[in-house]
């Protein structure tokens, strides 16, 4: 019976049922089901196989993002719970995310940042045309591990220097890594600026700030 | 609404029939058919045997247009209606005969093999792209006067999908209905649900061979479809100005469709063709000339007047290597040959004018075929209100790849390439390798033949066909067939 729950759950999200997961979520807990294990055995398994789904081509862009706005919704039920148990999830690790000064794109900020969350980070979305300051504020707040600096526009994509520049004079840069995206960004930039990774898409940003963190990936 | 392409007003059209069917009287056809001769002049036209013209008047013509079906289904070996010959449905098939293959590692052409034609009807099964097979190379590896029968007997070893053939001799027609025969269960069964097309050739200018003709008849005759294949080569082989290619081209389908209902009422058969505009400068006869797309279009849209299913040799490149020239041709007369709603155009991974396939090739036309299937669905309202609920409830959020709308609508609203075309970042391309679409096509090739599933064709038909095909073998010199390349993923 849990496993059937557990498994209708996984199937919601690689389905794109966001109205599904969060209804197999509320049966799994009336049912007596721990939220931790609805989290770990229900919601994660799922987006592990929307993830690899999307990286064999057979999934796309909106499957990612539908599936992870299920996963968000399911997270904001179970949350409560976990709280009235004194149970914290581990997050995967504490990111800090925004579209660098100048530059107003949000889409692949944001999908970078849902992708993140759904896979168990903690997201600080800083939102769009984001000052230097204010990501070495957030960083220094949250303590986060990864910051992740997004540009659109070639123009805007120096501001990505910008802001490592500010990490290392703020002292933070040890303690931080730095990970960039964007249509103009490549590796090679990242390599030039002296950030700590870059990533083509998505969920290859996801394997990144796994990676970063050493969790492999 | 769907988008079309007509290129000829509908006075024009009248004044090519018109005149279509003023030629089968002055100077009439020639036929080297003695059955079709008796069917023609049993029938009213006046034939000259000494000359073997036959002068044939538009009633008996008008009463074969009544008589030959508008319309017809060709099913897949499990029985399934899976192509619709008829309308403005657009299916596509593989470009056939090609004499070589184009080789996957050195680029370059050489005599195709068995082991070329099992993999490339493999690919063909593999590709959602592609409707139906073709025999689509001639291997070097049997003697020539069996090259029509091997393919047929090698294809039905392996397919699911209905095949487009065809015969070069008389006798060998025969050993191929057999075949069929064998694999359907019996004569009754492929009459009422076909499963392969016989492609019949006039020659140009009004001219029946005897092999073709006879072909016609006993397709005719035994409920299997023929597919007229009439190629005027404009300012060689018939008049150079379009218009006038046309017309030859409606006065030999015409005949072919006369002798054809004469031979049996009812009996399917498609009014087809592989024209070409003839290349004034080189003595070739381009595939990819807007000329030849433009005759295929305008006879396509005659035979639709007269209320006849088409087929088109479109989608074909000149070019000997897979380059630009070969996507621009290749891609072109795809998307007009949809346009036009040929029923089947066969073309798909065919190049060097008829000569040569490349898999390669096939699979980046397929990604053509895609699109231009695509376009033909045209754009719908979807929804009503056709945006403004969704638009207001986002306001100015630019959310709209997280709303279930989205995930509901983009599979159907966008066509979806396979990885074949690349649309990564620089970056991505250079990981991935920095590969041409060539080298792209090649890994799609391997991944599909290596997903292939062998289809359930009992032990004893399998013999059964062995059988038919090595005794036709033998009467040409060649005791044994090449073995049977495997049945699962591979060759």
């Amino acid at each position: 019976m849990s496993r059937e729950l557990l498994e209708k759950i996984t199937t919601s999200i690689v389905d794109g049922d966001p109205d599904s997961t969060v209804d197999t979520t509320e049966q799994a807990l009336a049912a007596g089901l721990a939220p931790m294990t609805i989290l770990d055995e229900g919601l994660l398994p799922g987006m592990k196989i929307v993830g690899q789904k999307f990286s064999d081509g057979e999934y796309f862009l909106p499957n990612l993002i539908v599936a992870a706005s299920g996963m968000k919704r399911a997270m904001a039920r179970l949350e409560p719970e976990l709280r009235a148990r004194h149970e914290v999830v581990k997050a995967a690790g504490t990111v800090v995310i925004g579209t660098v000064q100048g530059d107003i794109h949000e889409i692949g900020k944001s999908l970078v940042a849902t992708m993140l969350s759904a896979n168990g980070f903690a997201v600080h979305d800083l939102g769009v045309d984001v000052p230097a300051e204010q990501f070495v504020e957030k960083v220094r707040e949250v303590g986060a591990q990864i910051v992740g600096l997004s540009a659109l526009l070639t123009t805007t994509m120096t501001v990505q220097r910008t802001v490592v520049d500010a990490l290392k004079a703020a002292g933070l840069r040890p303690h931080v890594k730095v990970m960039v995206g964007g249509a103009p960004v490549s590796r090679q930039w990242a390599d030039e600026i002296g950030a700590d990774g870059f990533a083509e898409d998505a969920v290859g940003a996801v394997q990144l700030a796994a990676r970063l963190v050493g969790q492999g990936a | 609404m769907r988008p079309t392409l007509r290129v000829l007003s509908d006075e024009l059209v009248d004044r090519i029939v018109g005149e279509g069917f003023e030629l089968l009287m002055d100077p009439g056809v020639r036929v080297h058919n003695d059955e079709a001769l008796d069917l023609l002049a049993g029938a009213g036209a006046t034939v000259d045997r000494a000359n073997r013209i036959a002068k044939i008047p538009e009633r008996i013509v008008r009463r074969a247009l009544q008589t030959a079906p508008r319309s017809f289904d060709l099913h897949s070996f499990d029985g399934q209606p899976v192509v619709h010959y008829g309308g403005d449905s657009v299916q596509f098939d593989p470009g056939s005969a090609a004499i070589t293959i184009l080789d996957s590692e050195t680029e370059r052409q050489r005599p195709a093999v068995t082991a070329d034609f099992v993999k490339l009807v493999k690919l063909v099964e593999m590709l959602p792209q592609i409707d139906a097979q073709s025999t689509s190379v001639i291997c070097a590896d049997v003697p020539p006067d069996i090259g029509d029968l091997y393919r047929l007997y090698l294809a039905l070893n392996y397919i699911r999908k209905p095949i487009i053939t065809g015969a070069f001799r008389k006798d060998t027609w025969w050993t191929m209905r057999e075949m069929l025969l064998a694999v359907v269960g019996g004569q009754a069964a492929l009459s009422a649900r076909p499963v392969a097309v016989f492609d019949c050739c006039p020659s140009p200018p009004l001219l029946w061979s005897d092999l073709t003709c006879q072909n016609m008849i006993d397709c005719a005759r035994h409920d299997i479809p023929a597919e007229l294949v009439s190629m005027p080569l404009a300012g060689a082989t018939s008049p150079v100005t379009l218009a006038a290619a046309v017309v030859q081209h409606t006065a030999e389908c015409l005949s072919g469709v006369t002798i054809h209902q004469l031979a049996k009422a009812g009996s399917p058969i498609v009014w087809g063709g592989s024209p070409a505009a003839f290349d004034m400068r080189e003595g070739t006869t381009p595939m990819g000339d807007v000329g030849t797309w433009m005759i295929d279009c305008a006879y396509t849209q005659v035979g639709k007047a007269l209320g006849l299913p088409t087929h088109a040799y479109l989608g074909m490149s000149d070019a000997k290597i897979v380059d630009a020239q070969c996507g621009l041709e290749s891609a072109g007369g795809t998307i007009l040959a949809a346009l036009a709603g040929v029923n089947m155009v066969s073309g798909a991974g065919m190049m060097d004018f008829e000569s040569c396939q490349s898999l390669e090739k096939l699979v980046i036309d397929a990604e053509a075929i895609g699109m231009a299937k695509r376009l033909i669905l045209g754009i719908e309202a979807r929804d009503e209100p056709i945006a403004l609920t969704l638009m207001r409830k986002l306001g100015h959020r630019a959310d709209y790849l997280a709303e279930t709308h989205t995930l509901k609508w983009f599979a159907k609203e966008l066509y979806l390439p396979s990885a074949v075309i690349d649309r990564g970042s620089l970056d991505a391309w250079q990981q991935k390798g920095a590969s041409s679409a060539f080298a792209r096509a090649r890994e799609r090739v391997k991944k599909l033949v290596a997903s292939y599933k062998p289809v359930a064709v009992p032990e004893g038909v399998r013999d059964e066909l062995r059988a038919i095909a090595t005794a036709a073998a033998r009467k040409f010199g060649m005791d044994e067939l090449p073995p049977l390349p495997e049945q699962g993923a591979g060759v």
